[in-house]
């Protein structure tokens, strides 16, 4: 485990709380992220894990509560604006763009860096065609890096389920985020496609020392590459912590009864 | 009472009798919109069809005579009988039965699963077929509907108007078509009827439980396919009975396919999951859009501003609508969805 | 045996990139412009030209613009139509109040002005979204036709609410006007159309294009990604509408020459471009063409074959277009949602592994 203790956090929620009409789904929550740290966010079904990322990146708006990202206090801002500052994600329910080719999907992730204007795009001129190219580059070396270069140019809608999730893995990459936000990306794959996710990650977090947050329900793959654990259950925090004091938790025992006991 | 009030109130009565008539077409749209999700741009010529069918019947016309003179060079048009109107009514039906099949078959069976705006852009292509298909068989004149319904002045509403005025002004009465006002008693009870319909019989509550919840319907069992058939076959009913009325007070053309533009608006306001809310959205916008003509064709909207307008009936219906959903997009009765991801 | 990659490698990501990858289609490009720029003009007479060439090139500009709206933002509009009317009010009345203006201006600046109006119209898009805009595009379209019907500014109060082209001339040689040579009207939209295919095709391969079709495709992971999704709407309705009004301009001032806006520019209007794109290919330039390209042949052939031909009335003859049309429509949604273009490019597939299949 690595020493992130001393670290100024990058990431701090306070105290947040999220109805939708009568149900709450995050209640009163605190905890923090620190910088280069893989976060690993658990619970039972319903327990407000997505929602969380979501109010993260702005999309949902919380009641009460405040997120301060690099000591500085956030206000109102649309997720489009708080992705430009360093935030990329990946969905639950894969989220790509199903009528682009994987390389056009990955390219988006690069979208907040592209600067040329709409009239050097009409003519195609100046910055335009310098500017796709360098972007080109970069994300031929994700797509190298997540070795999906033979599926380059396929329609993302016609790629199995396994690739779709490392496609949304590689156009949040590309963006080079400071914080990555994981909404279950091992869900539904095999023993194989999760060792090649975790390598993954673990990848990115060690290379390019990208922060990252991530949901997951598989307890061993979580106990085995994050440093510190949160713990949810109907909205609430009940438990956080290294994974060793969050298996030994009882409250998060209960919670799970015997899915810990593995 | 004044003039001025009256004739307010006339032009309020004429517009809600319009609304009404918006209405029945909403109503269709919103029966298989809840049932299918399907936002079904056919549905103003399924009425146009239906009424052209009726008439077909009705006056014994040769189906695709046109196609058939030109082909083998004869001169038909009319088989020479006369068939009863409620037999014609009956027969017709049978027609949007079997019209509601064959667009199963044919159409959603391929589409299941598409985006909704996909599927509606292939109602549109179906509402063209079926205008087509529908000139073809029945050719495109203008024809007289008639099925016996009253028509004409409502010398009851001229009466009691005249009453409620000052003897020495000179008040004529309202004008208010009989037909308006069938048309309104025949909406209410097609309404009554839908909705005895979809709580006391099995059929109906199936309807339900597949709007509720897809998912859990046909987990349960139920055939999507039924329902659907079901469905458009009821939305072929709706259909038939707003031809009627539209093709007995305009006569039955081509523009009636029209009115399924402004029934859009309608459901804007009303909400598309709504049957009450499509009755409000279509009395809305009858007379609001009634009233709103009213005013800016007064000497008054004329001397204050100097504008020299009418025609506005063409657009107030969608820019209400239009302005409406900017400030509250999901509709009057609609519950503010929040997105997931 | 021709049609191959092979030993066409790319060495760079701008050839990778390139309109034409393979040779041989840049080959036939080539023919083609050398065919509609330098043989066409030469053979073209009066019957070509009013009720062929012309209408395929200002319903190719016009698709071109839905296209890029519907077929690439995904935002469903039925008001093309009104906005074509936004084009040709525009042209109407800057021709007639700046003479000295070349029409070629008249034209852009149309355009300019009609992408205003469709950024106006576009803004409800930031609340609603699907067939809830498809409506507000209705009102577009309705009270648009109606303002120019009304309002008799609009058509320098002439008696008969009609507009009529002025004649104006490029290089002294006459686009406008019943007096303006064929070779001459089809070669001035030609040039334009041109241009703005290039620029369609550079707008969409890039940053832009990219940001349209991620909001087509998924808005909501669009926004999080990075996608200002009201900026990208918008930019898609200004461009849509400047080629829609481009088109507008040049339906009314160099192919018409008069018109009267309910019937020039009305509804069916609307639905007649969208059909071409669906027919042709969403999200496609290509199928802007091939669907805009169908949609004037077909009644042409029509036309020819069953009244012509077989001396059917001229409404059965309609009668059966509609339902041919609308046939069509469900037809390409069920089985080829991308439309001719898609078919096209599986039969290039299919010769590109010609003889042996696999
Ligand atoms: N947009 C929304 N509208 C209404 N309710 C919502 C919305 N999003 C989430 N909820 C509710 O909030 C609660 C938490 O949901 P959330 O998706 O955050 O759970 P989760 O922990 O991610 O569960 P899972 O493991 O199933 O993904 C649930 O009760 C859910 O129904
Ligand atoms: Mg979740």
């Amino acid at each position: 485990m690595r020493d992130t203790a001393t670290v100024e956090p990058m990431l701090d929620i306070r105290n947040i709380t999220l109805r939708f009409g009568g149900v709450v789904a995050i209640r009163d929550i605190s905890f923090d992220i620190r910088q280069g740290e893989i976060r690993a966010i658990i619970g039972p079904n319903g327990a407000g894990k997505s929602s969380m990322l979501n109010v993260i990146n702005g999309f949902y708006h919380p009641q009460e509560g405040e997120i301060w990202f690099r000591g500085k206090r956030r206000g109102p801002m649309r997720p489009h604006e708080i992705a430009r500052q360093g935030l990329a994600r990946t969905f639950q329910n894969i989220a790509l763009f199903k009528g682009m080719t994987t390389l056009d999907n990955i390219m988006t992730g690069r979208m907040t860096r592209m600067r040329s204007s709409m009239l050097e795009q009409a003519l195609w001129w100046g910055r335009a065609e310098r500017e796709e190219n360098a972007h080109r580059e970069k994300v031929e070396r994700i797509i190298d890096f997540l070795e999906i270069q033979s599926i380059r140019k396929t329609p993302v809608g016609r790629l199995p389920y396994g690739l779709q999730k490392r496609v949304e893995l590689g156009r949040a990459l590309a963006a080079e985020p400071e914080l990555l936000l994981l909404d279950e990306p091992m869900a539904g794959m095999n023993v194989e496609e999760k060792e090649d996710m975790s390598r993954f990650i673990l990848d990115v977090n060690d290379e390019f020392g990208t922060t990252i947050a991530l949901i997951e329900h598989d307890m061993g793959v979580v106990m085995d590459i994050s440093d510190r654990v949160v713990v949810l259950d109907y909205g609430r925090k009940i438990g956080d912590g290294t994974p060793d004091e969050v298996r030994n938790n009882p409250d998060v025992i209960d919670a799970y009864l015997g899915v810990s006991h593995d | 009472m004044s003039i001025e009030a009256l004739n307010l109130i006339e032009v309020l009565i004429n517009g809600l009798m319009a609304g009404v008539m918006y209405a029945l077409v909403a109503l269709g749209f919103v029966l298989i919109f809840k049932s299918s999700g399907i936002f079904n741009y056919a549905q103003g010529v399924m009425a146009l069809f239906a009424a052209m069918t009726l008439v077909g019947l009705q006056t014994g016309q040769v189906p695709f005579a046109h196609l058939l003179n030109a082909i083998t060079g004869m001169h038909v048009t009319h088989f020479g009988w006369n068939m009863p109107s409620g037999l014609a009514i009956l027969l017709t039906l049978g027609v949007m039965v079997g019209l509601a099949f064959l667009v199963e078959r044919l159409v959603l069976k391929h589409l299941v699963n598409q985006e909704p705006i996909i599927l509606f852009m292939a109602t549109i292509g179906l509402a063209f077929f079926l205008e087509g298909f529908g000139d073809l068989m029945w050719t495109a004149e203008i024809k007289q509907l008639d099925v016996g319904l009253p028509g004409g002045l409502s010398e009851w509403f001229e009466g009691a108007s005249m009453a409620l005025a000052d003897p020495e002004a000179g008040y004529w009465g309202m004008y208010v078509d009989k037909l308006d006002v069938t048309a309104a008693v025949v909406a209410a009870l097609l309404v009554i009827s839908l909705t005895l319909f979809s709580q006391y019989t099995r059929a109906g509550r199936a309807l339900r439980a597949v709007a509720d919840d897809h998912q859990a319907a046909l987990s349960v069992g139920i055939s999507l396919r039924f329902i659907w058939v079901m469905v458009w076959s009821i939305a072929g009913l709706v259909a038939l009975v707003a031809g009627i009325m539209w093709g007995s007070k305009t006569g039955v053309q081509t523009s009636l396919s029209l009115i399924a533009l402004k029934a859009l608006p309608v459901l804007m306001l009303g909400g598309f999951t709504s049957i009450p809310g499509a009755i409000v959205g279509g009395l809305i916008i009858g007379a609001g859009e009634k009233l709103f003509e009213y005013f800016v064709t007064s000497d008054a909207f004329h001397g204050l501003t100097g504008f020299n307008i009418d025609a506005t009936e063409n657009w107030f219906a969608y820019v209400l609508a239009l302005l409406f959903l900017v400030f509250r997009p999901q509709g009057l009765f609609g519950d503010r969805i929040i997105e997931r991801v | 045996m021709f049609y191959r990659e092979a030993g066409d490698f790319k060495t760079s990501y701008s050839d990778d990139g390139q309109t034409f990858p393979i040779a041989f289609d840049r080959w036939r490009y080539y023919a083609v412009m050398a065919v509609a720029f330098l043989v066409i003009p030469f053979l073209i007479n009066d019957y070509w030209e009013k009720s062929i060439l012309m209408p395929f090139l200002v319903w190719s500009t016009v698709a071109i613009g839905l296209n890029i709206l519907t077929g690439y933002c995904g935002q469903l509009s039925l008001g093309t139509g009104g906005f074509m009317a936004v084009g040709a009010y525009a042209s109407y009345k800057l021709m007639t109040a700046f003479p000295e203006l070349n029409i070629f201006f008249v034209v852009l600046l149309s355009g300019g002005i009609t992408a205003l109006v469709g950024v106006l119209f576009g803004l409800p898009s930031m609340r609603i979204k699907g067939f809830y805009l498809a409506v507000a595009t209705l009102a577009a379209q309705f009270f648009l036709v109606w303002l120019f019907n009304k309002v008799p500014w609009f058509y320098n109060y002439s008696a008969s609410g009609q507009i009529t082209a002025p004649e104006r001339s490029v290089f002294g040689i006459l686009v406008t006007g019943p007096n303006a040579a064929p070779w001459a009207t089809y070669l001035f939209a030609l040039v334009i159309l041109t241009g703005l295919a290039w620029v369609a095709r550079n707008l969409t391969r890039g940053r832009v294009g990219r940001s349209w079709m991620a909001i087509r495709d998924m808005d909501i992971a669009a926004e999080i990604i990075g996608v200002n999704p009201l900026a990208t709407k918008l930019s898609a309705f200004a461009v849509s509408s400047f080629y829609i009004g481009v088109g507008g301009a040049l339906f009314f001032s160099v192919y018409l020459g008069a018109a009267e806006v309910g019937e020039a520019f009305g509804i069916d209007k609307s639905f007649l471009v969208l059909f071409m794109i669906i027919i042709g290919g969403l999200g496609s330039i290509f199928g802007s063409f091939a669907g805009a390209a169908f949609m004037v042949l077909l009644p042409v052939l029509l036309k020819n074959v069953l009244v012509g031909g077989l001396g059917w009335p001229t409404d059965l003859a309609a009668h059966l277009q509609m339902l041919i049309v609308g046939g069509l429509i469900v037809l390409f949604l069920i089985l080829e949602p991308h439309g001719l273009a898609q078919l096209w490019r599986i039969a290039k597939e299919k010769l590109r592994l010609w003889p042996f299949p696999h």
